[in-house]
C-alpha cells in the first residue's frame, strides 16, 4: 500500500479518538444501568412524558439529518447528476451511520429492546408506528447495500461490486420510497394527537411538512458534514458542487412556508401565530430563523459561491428541523398539570454517545475504506470531474 | 353481547377514596412512595400501581368554592387511540367494553402513552431487563365483569355515585338525571364521554365544568381517525411514488442516451 495510508494507519488512535471512545464507554454504562435499574433510573421520563429527548433528537432528529443520503441517491442516478458523484458516498455513509445511531439509540428508550424484532410478527397496520419500524429496518439494510461497494472495493472482490452494480438503480427508488414514507411518517405519528398537540404543528398534513423539511434539510447535512471533513482530513472542498445542490434547499422551504400558511389560513388557526405565548415565540423562531432566513439566503448567489455561507446557512437549516421535531413531539404537546421534564444528565450521556460512536465510526471508515474516491474501475463507469476548490478559499 | 357502560355521578361522590383503595386490593396492586404536594390526590397521578385516583381540587363555579372529586382512570373509549397506536397490536378493544393489553407482545415503545388523549397509561419505569417493564392501566376488572360481577370501584361505592350496566341503559339513567334535577348540575354540559373522541365506556355527568375538574376539552372524532386516514394511504403513495421515480429515472436516461448520441456523430 502508498504511504499515505501507512501514514494514516499510524494516526488512528489520535486524541480526539481517545475522546469519542470515553464518551462511548460511558454511553455504555449508562446503557447498563439502564438494563438492570430501568429507564426510570437513568431519566426524567415519567407516565406525563413518556417520550423525551431521545425520542426527539436521537430518533426524529436522527433521521431527518440522515436524509442527505437519499436527496443525494436519488439526485445522482434518478436525476442523472453525475456531477454530484463526489459528494455521494459520504452522504450515503452518514445516512447510514445515522440510521445505526438510531437504533443504538432506540435500543437504551425501547422497554423490551430484546423484542424489537416483534414488529416483524406482529402487525397492527392502522399503527404508524408500525410503518416507522417497518422503514427503519428495511431502509437501514438498503443503506447498508449502498455503502457496501466501500467494503468490496477494498477486499478487492469484483464479483460482488458488479452484482451491486446491476441493482443499483432499483435500490435507489426504493431507498427513496422508504425515505419518502419514513420520514413523512415520523410526523404521522403525531397526527393522533389532534387534541393534545398545539394547532400550530397539528395538521392532517403533518406527513408532507415532515417530509419536506427532511428534503431541506438533506443538503443542509451534506453541506455541513463536507466542510467538517474537509477541515478534519483537510480536503478540499467542493464549493461549486455544494452550491449546486444547495439550489434544493429554498425549493423545498419555500415550498414548505407556503404549504404552512396555506394550512394554517385553511384550518382557520392563522390567529395561533400571534397569541404572545411560548409555542408562538417557538414557532417564529422556527419558521423565521429555520425556514424563511435560510430560502432568502440560499437564494442568493453570493451564499451559494461562499464557503462560510453555505455552511452557516446549512446550520440555520438544520437547527430549525431540530426545533421543529422537539416542538412537535415534546414542547408543543399539552401535559397533564404541573407535570415537567428536563432530560436528566444520563439522557444527555446515551444521546452524547451515540453521536460520539457515529463520528468515531465516520473517521475510521474515512481511513480505512474508499470513501472520498471510487476506484478507476467504478470512475471510468461514472465519473465526471467535478471543479475542486480548496477549503481554505 | 352487551356493551357496557360505567356511569360516574360527580353530584353524588364524597371524595372518599373507597374505588380507589378497593381498585388496590382486588388488582393486588402494592402501595407506592408518594409526596404531599399540597393536594389531597394522593398519590398525584395514575401510576403502574395506581389504575385509580381520585383528583381533588377547588374549584370556583359561578362564584361559589366547590370541592372537585375527579374519579380518574382509563375510560375504555370506543375507539381507542392506544390500540391504534400500538405497532404489535398489544392493546385490544373486546366488543363489551374494556380496553386490554397483552404483556407478552409489548415491545416498550410507550406510543400508547402519547397517543392517548386522557394521558391514562402508566409504565414500569423502574422494571430493568431482568423484571421487563410493562404498560399498565385499569382493566375495567375484566376479571370480575366477564364472570357477572361490577367492578370492584363501582362495588364499593358507599354513596352511589358509580353505576355500571349496559351502556346505553346508563346514557338513559344519566339522561334521566340531567332532566329530572337540572338545578343540580352543571347548565347544559350534558354527559362527558357520550361523544367524546367518539364516545368512551365510563360516562360522567357533574355539577363542575368539566374542564374545571381536569376532564380534557376533546374533539368528537376518535383521535386515531386522521393517522388512520393515513396509514389507507401509504401503500398507494409507496406504489405511485416507487412508478414516478421510475419514469423519472427512465426519462432522463433516455434523454442522456440521446443526447450522447448526437454528440458522437459531431
Amino acid at each position: 500500500m502508498s504511504t499515505r495510508e501507512t501514514s494514516l494507519v499510524r494516526t488512528i488512535i489520535s486524541p480526539g479518538h481517545l475522546v469519542l471512545l470515553g464518551l462511548m464507554g460511558l454511553g455504555l454504562a449508562v446503557a447498563i444501568g439502564r438494563y438492570i435499574s430501568g429507564i426510570g433510573a437513568v431519566s426524567n421520563l415519567s407516565d406525563s412524558y413518556p417520550w423525551g429527548l431521545w425520542i426527539s433528537f436521537d430518533l426524529l432528529c436522527g433521521v431527518a439529518l440522515a436524509a442527505g443520503a437519499f436527496v443525494t441517491a436519488s439526485a445522482v442516478y434518478i436525476l442523472g447528476n453525475e456531477e454530484f458523484r463526489p459528494i455521494l458516498r459520504p452522504a450515503i455513509l452518514t445516512g447510514f451511520l445515522g440510521y445505526l445511531m438510531v437504533v443504538f439509540a432506540l435500543l437504551v428508550d425501547l422497554g423490551h429492546p430484546e423484542r424489537i424484532w416483534y414488529l416483524m410478527i406482529f402487525w397492527n397496520l392502522h399503527s404508524v408506528m408500525f410503518e416507522v419500524g417497518w422503514c427503519v429496518m428495511l431502509y437501514t439494510a438498503v443503506l447498508a447495500l449502498e455503502f457496501s461497494p466501500l467494503v468490496f472495493e477494498r477486499l478487492r472482490m469484483s464479483s460482488m461490486l458488479r452484482l451491486i452494480r446491476t441493482i443499483t438503480i432499483p435500490l435507489v427508488i426504493l431507498g427513496t420510497v422508504l425515505s419518502t414514507l419514513h420520514q413523512s411518517s415520523l410526523g404521522s405519528l403525531f397526527a393522533i394527537l389532534p387534541d393534545k398537540l398545539s394547532g400550530l404543528w397539528f395538521t392532517p398534513l403533518l406527513p408532507a411538512f415532515f417530509f419536506l423539511s427532511a428534503v431541506a434539510v438533506g443538503p443542509a447535512m451534506v453541506i455541513f458534514e463536507s466542510t467538517i471533513s474537509s477541515k478534519v482530513f483537510k480536503r478540499g472542498l467542493e464549493v461549486e458542487l455544494l452550491g449546486k445542490l444547495a439550489l434544493a434547499i429554498p425549493v423545498a422551504l419555500g415550498a414548505y412556508l407556503l404549504l404552512k400558511i396555506a394550512d394554517l389560513a385553511y384550518a382557520g388557526e392563522l390567529d395561533l401565530m400571534f397569541k404572545g405565548n411560548m409555542n408562538t415565540a417557538l414557532f417564529w423562531v422556527e419558521l423565521g430563523g429555520g425556514v424563511i432566513l435560510p430560502t432568502i439566503l440560499f437564494l442568493l448567489p453570493a451564499i451559494r459561491r461562499s464557503a462560510t455561507g453555505l455552511f452557516w446557512g446549512a446550520l440555520l437549516v438544520i437547527a430549525g428541523v431540530v426545533l421543529n421535531r422537539f416542538d412537535t413531539s415534546l414542547i408543543g404537546v399539552a401535559r397533564p398539570e404541573g407535570a415537567s421534564y428536563v432530560p436528566h444528565i444520563m439522557e444527555f450521556i446515551v444521546t452524547i454517545s451515540v453521536i460520539a460512536a457515529g463520528v468515531f465510526a465516520y473517521s475510521m471508515v474515512a481511513r480505512f475504506l474508499p470513501l472520498f474516491t471510487e476506484q478507476v474501475t467504478d470512475m471510468a463507469m461514472h465519473r465526471k470531474e467535478a471543479p475542486v476548490v480548496s477549503a481554505g478559499s | 353481547m352487551a356493551k357496557y357502560g360505567l356511569l360516574i355521578d360527580e353530584t353524588r361522590c364524597t371524595g372518599c377514596r373507597g374505588c380507589q383503595v378497593a381498585c388496590k386490593q382486588w388488582n393486588d396492586l402494592p402501595a407506592v412512595e408518594t409526596k404531599n404536594t399540597g393536594s389531597y390526590t394522593n398519590p398525584p397521578s395514575l401510576n403502574a400501581d395506581t389504575y385509580l385516583i381520585i383528583d381533588f381540587k377547588e374549584v370556583e363555579v359561578d362564584g361559589e368554592l366547590k370541592w372537585s372529586f375527579l374519579n380518574r382512570r382509563c375510560m375504555h373509549c370506543e375507539h381507542p387511540a392506544c390500540v391504534s397506536a400500538c405497532p404489535v397490536g398489544a392493546l385490544k378493544k373486546r366488543d363489551e367494553g374494556p380496553v386490554l393489553w397483552n404483556e407478552d407482545k409489548c415491545i416498550g415503545c410507550r406510543y400508547c402513552m402519547v397517543a392517548c388523549p386522557f394521558d391514562v397509561p402508566t409504565f414500569t419505569w423502574d422494571a430493568g431487563l431482568a423484571e421487563g417493564t410493562k404498560i399498565r392501566k385499569c382493566t375495567l376488572c375484566i376479571d370480575r365483569i366477564s364472570n357477572g360481577l361490577e367492578p370492584a370501584c363501582v362495588k364499593t361505592c358507599p354513596a352511589g355515585a358509580l353505576r355500571f350496566g349496559e351502556r346505553d341503559e346508563m346514557v338513559a339513567l344519566a339522561q334521566e338525571r340531567l332532566g329530572k334535577h337540572p338545578e343540580k348540575y352543571y347548565k347544559d354540559q350534558g354527559i362527558y364521554g357520550l361523544n367524546e373522541v367518539g364516545g368512551t365506556t365510563v360516562l360522567y355527568i357533574s355539577h363542575i365544568p368539566f374542564e374545571e375538574m381536569g376532564l380534557p376539552k376533546v374533539g368528537d372524532e376518535a383521535a386515531g381517525d386522521v393517522s388512520e386516514t393515513i396509514m389507507k394511504s401509504t401503500p398507494f403513495v409507496a406504489v405511485g411514488w416507487a412508478g414516478i421515480l421510475a419514469g423519472i429515472w427512465w426519462v432522463i436516461g433516455r434523454r442522456n442516451q440521446m443526447m450522447s448520441k448526437s454528440g458522437s456523430h459531431k
